[in-house]
């Protein structure tokens, strides 16, 4: 693979007293969608913690578009390129919709184009701009949430889960946004539950076990071979 | 936590009941207010009573503000912020005493700049002070409340012996400034000119908080860092530094607090502060810690109570403010305005 | 026996166990070891202290919950002997009256309090207690008919414990009803002593410790954290109730200064800090240095302050007035760089 734009080496992370990640190796190539999946509770989430600097590691190393980020504080991450959007989401519930996306627009005012592409992806943002975000529905939230990580243009974006809980149709709409994502050139590492999105979407999956990476390859290989998901993630992923 | 179930539409139903849930503390002040009207009987000693009250919640307000918000952003909880006030004052009083040519004049605005001079200096001290405090002792106890109260009394203790030291241990009394003085007659109730004075500083205060919070982007971090710090911080900003501002703005507001309370006492002891912090305590348990708004209203709250009921029955004045905390924790565990954590 | 004594709570140290033993010895031999007034005044003290410090320390230390309310159930008890002698004349009657009813009315408070702060979070409980004493201590000197208000109450108990009393002598020590008095209290507050330990070895106060390393576990694991927290506060309360009782009954005095006073609190935070938080035979050692230091080296200080006069600044640093400073600059001190306290030191360093 060449000249990925993240790279974590051997990374492992703490969380109070227990050992989560073990050692965890991964590469997302650039302008590609990486599905990182797994069962429950093997450390997706915190490994995308880690990288955003949520969590720290206290060993292995992690390397962005030619940066080390292991000492690199948490806002810094963000600006050097990095969108986040997390697996509660982190909507600022008292905020206004307008007052979220505002926040999340580091250089000056948001850009009048992009809030346009975005209105015309999520469609109720535009409807509920002046609104509470705490008042919106689920879904709502989540496209408050993933719009919020595109107010700018990052080159790395990482996604939890970003379909869990949603209606079928907001699932699409989803998908639909982070494609044309991908076609801005924007490189993506997506938690995903929902294996149809997952191979709707993906470009490359890695498979995480008991804090460590197992297996990673093409998505479409994955998705072709049913018995190597039963012996990965235990349990068949078959598409709903 | 059983509120609405996540994925709910809520937006349909916010019912009458709902959005009079949320007004109900903003409607308590004039409630209290109406209440005071009915068990005085007399409308001037109302007024009195009532413009004393609010003079007082101004005040309680400006000092409870920063501690509020140091809490809601960071989770610190400042035992010391009572130290600034009593600083404040110190500082305030000594450049009065600097300038009895500004005090004694029989002129408004030479008096009023001879308060804003003291203001100001004792500003600048105390954000100083608060500055150097927030990293020798609140810096090593970030996460753990139980060091911070332990740590931050014992700074409290060691900061208003520092004042002794320098002020020495015996108590000053001050007058107020010339035209400050006496009362104004108003539908015959004699109002203190200095409360008024209290009131309109107490209200600039409020309003530009307000506007710094809700107009600006450095407001819109701070009240996003409230709910979810860990959030702006993804988003690209160092709250750190958010918060080390806002820390030293608190403590400035908790100097300037002290310099408005010093005039309206007219005697100030090293020891002034941490006795404020009994009501400051109050004010942003019953407002909802972390809640600028709810902090207003609870010191005017007790403000007003504290006037009324002294003026009814002196002895259950200050019970009468522990009465106003049970009450309202046992409405609202959370007090009036809790922040919302996370979403 | 002794083992059992101690509720298997073993100072796990040899300096440790011989500075306790040091204690105990100079506190049972006082009398006799250090005669004169004001020394026996010392040692009572410190009996009263190491039952306060260790009841505290049954919050701060096993329960992770700060309480500026701690001397007003000290002051409870002190001024329910008080009234009670003075309401139903001086008698053993009394004092057991008082007592109990100031034990019962700090545990009630207590219970209060516990029920408005705890449930909600632990912090709101440091600030509502700091709110409650403080209205309690203006009552107190409000309800002057009652309590006496800033000049407190003097009274009688019962005339077996007065100096008046003389049975005999021991050792060449005159044996009078004080040194009885003194004996009432070393007994009672060993056996108080003996109780806390026992309390914080038993299940119950190992779950609170459990909680005290992490609420969020213990809650999923199942213990009711808030029931736990207000047991904790309930117990402290009424032990530092009893020893207020024991206070009132060596002194025949009480009043806001001696037992009711946020600078008595601040002595107390500082004793359990110094001797250790969390660990019972830290309160024996912080309470014993600390009063000691208290009765002594302030002194101590004035001598040096006036031997150093013509220095500049020094004397004025060293004055007995700058005590509260150095002990504010120490409280600091100790709870960064010594957390564990004297005896966590002792016991790491065995």
């Amino acid at each position: 693979m060449s000249d990925p734009i993240l790279t974590v080496e051997g990374v492992e992370t703490d969380i109070a007293q227990y050992h989560i990640l073990k050692g965890v190796d991964l590469q997302v190539p650039r302008g590609q969608v990486t599905m990182l999946l797994g069962r429950n509770g093997v450390g997706k989430t915190t490994t995308l913690r880690t990288i955003m600097g949520l969590w720290r590691n206290k060993a292995g190393r992690i390397g962005f578009d030619g940066r080390d980020l292991n000492k690199m504080p948490i806002a810094d991450r963000c600006r050097a390129g990095i969108g986040f959007v997390p697996e509660d989401m982190g909507i600022f519930a008292a905020l206004t919709v307008e007052e979220n996306m505002t926040l999340a627009a580091l250089s000056g005012p948001l850009d009048p184009a992009r809030k346009d592409w975005l209105f015309a992806t999520f469609p109720p943002l535009r409807t509920f701009w002046k609104s509470p975000a705490g008042t919106l529905s689920g879904g709502q939230k989540q496209m408050l949430s993933i719009a919020r990580a595109m107010a700018e243009a990052r080159s790395l974006y990482l996604i939890d889960e970003p379909t869990k809980g949603l209606a079928p149709a907001i699932v699409s709409t989803m998908v639909r946004a982070l494609r044309e994502l991908k076609a801005q050139g924007a490189s993506i590492l997506m938690v995903e539950q929902n294996f149809a999105v997952a191979k709707a979407l993906g470009d490359r999956a890695v498979v995480m076990d008991d804090g460590r990476a197992i297996w990673s390859g093409a998505m479409a290989e994955l998705a072709a071979d049913p018995a190597l998901q039963e012996r990965l993630m235990g349990l068949s992923m078959e598409a709903h | 936590m059983s509120d609405a179930p996540e994925h709910s539409p809520t937006f349909a139903r916010v019912s009458l009941a709902r959005r009079l849930d949320r007004a109900a503390p903003y409607l308590l002040v004039p409630v209290l207010v109406l209440l005071g009207y009915m068990a005085i009987g007399v409308p001037s000693s109302w007024l009195t009573l009532t413009v004393s009250g609010l003079a007082m919640g101004m005040m309680i307000f400006i000092m409870a503000s920063g501690l509020t918000l140091v809490f809601g952003l960071m989770d610190i909880i400042n035992f010391g912020h009572g130290a600034f006030i009593s600083i404040g004052a110190f500082m305030g009083v000594s450049v009065l005493f600097w300038l009895p040519g500004w005090t004694q004049a029989a002129s408004l605005p030479l008096n009023v700049a001879a308060i804003s001079l003291a203001i100001l200096a004792a500003m600048l001290l105390t954000g100083a002070v608060s500055w150097v405090f927030e990293r020798v002792i609140v810096r090593p106890v970030y996460g753990s409340h139980l060091k911070q109260i332990l740590i931050t009394v014992g700074a409290l203790i060691v900061l208003e012996e520092l004042i002794v030291v320098v002020w020495g241990g015996e108590e000053i009394f001050l007058s107020r400034p010339e035209m400050l003085q006496g009362a104004i007659t108003f539908a015959d109730a004699a109002l203190e000119r200095y409360r008024i004075l209290a009131v309109v500083v107490g209200l600039l205060i409020f309003a530009a908080l307000r506007l710094v919070l809700q107009r600006t982007k450095i407001g819109l971090i701070v009240r996003a860092g409230v709910q979810n710090a860990e959030m702006v911080e993804a988003l690209g900003y160092r709250l750190k530094l958010v918060f080390i501002g806002v820390f030293v703005a608190g403590s400035a507001l908790a100097g300037l607090g002290g310099v408005m309370w010093a005039l309206y006492e007219q005697v100030i002891t090293a020891g002034m502060g941490e006795g404020m912090m009994i009501l400051i305590f109050i004010v942003v348990i019953i407002g909802g810690l972390g809640s600028v708004e709810g902090a207003f209203i609870g010191a005017l709250l007790v403000g007003l109570l504290q006037n009324y009921v002294a003026f009814l029955e002196p002895k259950l004045a200050l019970v009468s403010n522990i009465a106003l905390m049970t009450a309202i924790l046992m409405w609202r565990p959370q007090g009036m305005m809790p922040v919302m954590k996370g979403h | 026996m002794i083992d059992w004594l101690i509720s298997g709570d073993r100072p796990r140290s040899v300096a440790l166990g011989a500075v306790l033993l040091g204690i105990l010895f100079s506190l049972a031999f006082a009398p006799f070891l250090f005669p004169g007034v004001r020394a026996l005044d010392t040692a009572a003290t410190i009996l009263i202290f190491i039952v306060l410090v260790a009841s505290y320390d049954l919050l701060l230390g096993y329960s992770g919950i700060v309480s500026f309310a701690h001397t007003m159930f000290f002051g409870l008890g002190a001024y329910g002997v008080a009234l009670a002698s003075i309401h139903m004349g001086p008698g053993w009657d009394a004092l057991i009256v008082g007592a109990l009813a100031g034990a019962l009315s700090a545990t009630v408070l207590a219970y209060a309090i516990g029920l408005f702060s705890l449930r909600v979070r632990a912090i709101f409980f440091a600030m509502i207690t700091l709110a409650v004493a403080s209205a309690v201590a203006v009552l107190v000197s409000q309800l002057f008919q009652l309590t006496g208000g800033e000049d407190g109450l003097t009274y009688r108990i019962p005339r077996a414990l007065t100096p008046a009393n003389r049975v005999g002598e021991l050792f060449g020590v005159r044996i009078n009803g004080r040194i009885l008095a003194y004996y009432l209290l070393f007994f009672s507050c060993t056996a108080l002593f003996l109780l806390l330990l026992r309390i914080v070895n038993s299940p119950f106060g190992r779950v609170l410790q459990s909680i005290r390393e992490n609420d969020f576990r213990s809650e999923a694991i199942g213990y009711r954290v808030v029931a736990y927290r207000t047991a904790a506060t309930c117990l402290s309360a009424a032990m530092a109730a009893l020893a207020g009782s024991l206070y009132a009954i060596w002194l025949r005095y009480v009043g806001p200064d001696t037992t009711l006073s946020f600078e008595i609190m601040i002595d107390v935070l500082l004793m359990v800090v110094i001797g250790g938080m969390g660990t019972m035979y830290g309160a024996v050692i912080g309470a014993t240095i600390f009063v000691l230091a208290q009765n002594y080296l302030q002194n101590l200080m004035g001598a040096a302050s006036d031997a150093t006069s013509a220095l500049p600044l020094i004397p004025d640093l060293i004055n007995p007035d700058r005590w509260l400073l150095w002990l504010g600059v120490l409280f600091v001190l100790s709870v960064y760089f010594f957390p564990t306290g004297i005896v966590g030191r002792l016991r790491a360093g065995r």
